[in-house]
């Protein structure tokens, strides 16, 4: 039997390739269960689920939730806006306190970047991150990479373009780890102020030219302009941002090939991408979404299924 | 390597899956409302078989016919060190009110046939289900579970390990018992 190399999933940084490899066998296995007239099966039914979001979240949590319930686990959910953390708790003295009532899992999304590290390496518990900052977001580069490998067959030399608020997301950096090590090549592309320098390093090709990276790639996951993150301005208006950067039909229709659209929303619809190009043929993004579930239900039964420490 | 000691050879293999078969058409007669569900891994070998000669004998070639996978239902779940790994389930119809043939290699503590009946719950309330095995470890049971047909009856302490061999997996019918199982 395979084995998964880690007791926690903080980073595809810290995840070998056959781990990604084992979650998509076993994903694959979900997916069946998910799509079946009664979609739950018992195997988590002995465990508890802690879920933290200390940042606001729909999708990921829904998803994460879903899965948890379709695996029988008992969950617990906590939002940090009705907590003590407005109280002044610090981040270890909560957990602490959630797991002293007996929890074998812990889901955490949280504003600061190594948020989920830090914990691994006070508390017992499996850790997920759902998100910490602007530093990873494992599950849905994993979901992403899945959904990948089911609409093309096979993610080894294929094309992906990361197009978008590169700076700001969580889900380029995890994406750019989980393709590479897949075998993919991976061009990232946007305004100069929101792709870092470092990006360059990571092996990836950096291009501030949206046309020519769409006709390069085979799959383009578009991300959102994250307006919350905007502190100072990085381009002048959204109207220009669009004008420039934004993914349209005619843009995609003067290619002399099709491409497969993805997008790990929340949209900024008419912004990063339009209407019509979200809502179309070539787009995946609900694929996305049904994946996510499978693929978190895949992650939460491997890291339960070791035997416990 | 230890040698098994052969329990079951070729010839009087198939004709134990050649008996099993027509005693099951003796009994059930009808097969319109019926299905044939191989337990994943090791069953689906020996419900291929059963599958494929039942429609030749009867001549009906439409029974229904799925693979299922136990893996989730498991109640070992966590005594390992690393996960199990599941396999596909392939069932595309669902039992509600049929008549359903499990079917498994080797019946020894029953608990993979425990988790079978949960596994099948999910896909409806079935009419009627049996339990076909090719090796029934008789004396080594943890749950009132028995075979309704049985292609051998294996007398055997706990320590040792009975192995099914297919033709189509392993090159050569056979039913082998060890000693010990192998780590």
């Amino acid at each position: 039997m395979k084995s998964f190399s880690t007791r926690h999933l903080i980073g595809i940084k810290n995840i070998t390739e056959d781990d990604i490899q084992l979650i998509f066998e076993t994903a694959d296995n979900f997916k069946e269960v998910i799509n079946r007239p009664i979609k739950k099966v018992p195997s988590l039914r002995d465990i508890t689920v802690a879920n933290l979001f200390f940042e606001s979240s729909t999708r990921t949590r829904v998803s994460f939730e879903l899965a948890e319930r379709r695996l029988s686990a008992d969950i617990v959910n906590f939002t940090a806006s009705s907590s003590s953390v407005s109280k002044g708790e610090t981040l270890l003295d909560t957990v602490n306190n959630i797991l002293a009532m007996k929890v074998d899992m812990v889901v955490m999304r949280h504003p600061a970047p190594g948020a989920c590290v830090y914990l691994s390496r006070h508390i017992p518990a499996n850790i997920i991150n759902a998100g910490d900052g602007t530093h990873e977001h494992p599950t849905q580069a994993l979901l992403d990479a899945y959904s990948i490998r089911e609409t093309l067959g096979d993610i080894a030399g294929r094309k992906v373009a990361i197009i978008g608020d590169i700076l700001h997301s969580r889900v380029a950096l995890s994406n750019v780890f989980c393709l590479k090590k897949l075998g993919a090549r991976v061009r990232v592309c946007g305004p100069p102020t929101l792709i870092p320098k470092y990006y360059s390093e990571l092996g990836v090709e950096v291009s501030h030219q949206v046309r020519e990276t769409l006709q390069w790639c085979d799959v383009a996951n578009v991300l959102r302009i994250q307006l919350e993150r905007q502190d100072i301005k990085y381009f002048p208006s959204l109207r220009e941002y669009h004008q420039y950067f934004g993914i349209t039909r005619e843009m995609l229709d003067s290619l002399d090939k099709e491409i497969v659209v993805m997008h790990p929303g929340p949209i900024n619809r008419g912004v990063e991408i339009t209407s019509d190009v979200a809502d179309s043929r070539q787009s995946i993004i609900l694929q996305q979404v049904e994946n996510g579930v499978a693929v978190r239900m895949a992650v939460l039964y491997l890291l339960a299924g070791q035997k416990s420490q | 390597m230890q040698a098994g000691k052969n329990l079951l050879a070729r010839e009087r293999f198939s004709l134990t899956i050649e008996r099993l078969c027509n005693q099951l058409i003796e009994d059930w007669g009808d097969f319109s409302n019926a299905c044939v569900i191989g337990i994943q891994p090791r069953g689906v070998a020996l419900s291929n078989r059963i599958h494929q000669r039942l429609q030749e004998l009867t001549g009906n070639s439409h029974i229904e016919y799925g693979r299922l996978d136990i893996t989730f239902y498991r109640d070992d779940f966590r005594m390992y060190d690393t996960p199990l790994t599941p396999h596909p389930t392939d069932m595309d119809f669902l039992v509600a009110g049929k008549k359903v043939l499990l079917v498994d290699d080797v019946l020894y503590t029953g608990r993979t046939i425990q988790a079978a009946l949960a596994a099948l719950q999910h896909y409806g309330r079935p009419g009627v289900v049996e339990l076909l095995v090719l090796v029934d470890r008789r004396f080594n049971r943890h749950l009132p579970i028995q075979a309704d047909y049985t292609g051998l009856v294996v007398d055997a302490l706990d320590e040792a390990y009975v192995k099914v061999h297919w033709k189509e997996i392993h090159g050569e019918d056979e039913v082998l018992l060890f000693d010990k199982k192998e780590r």
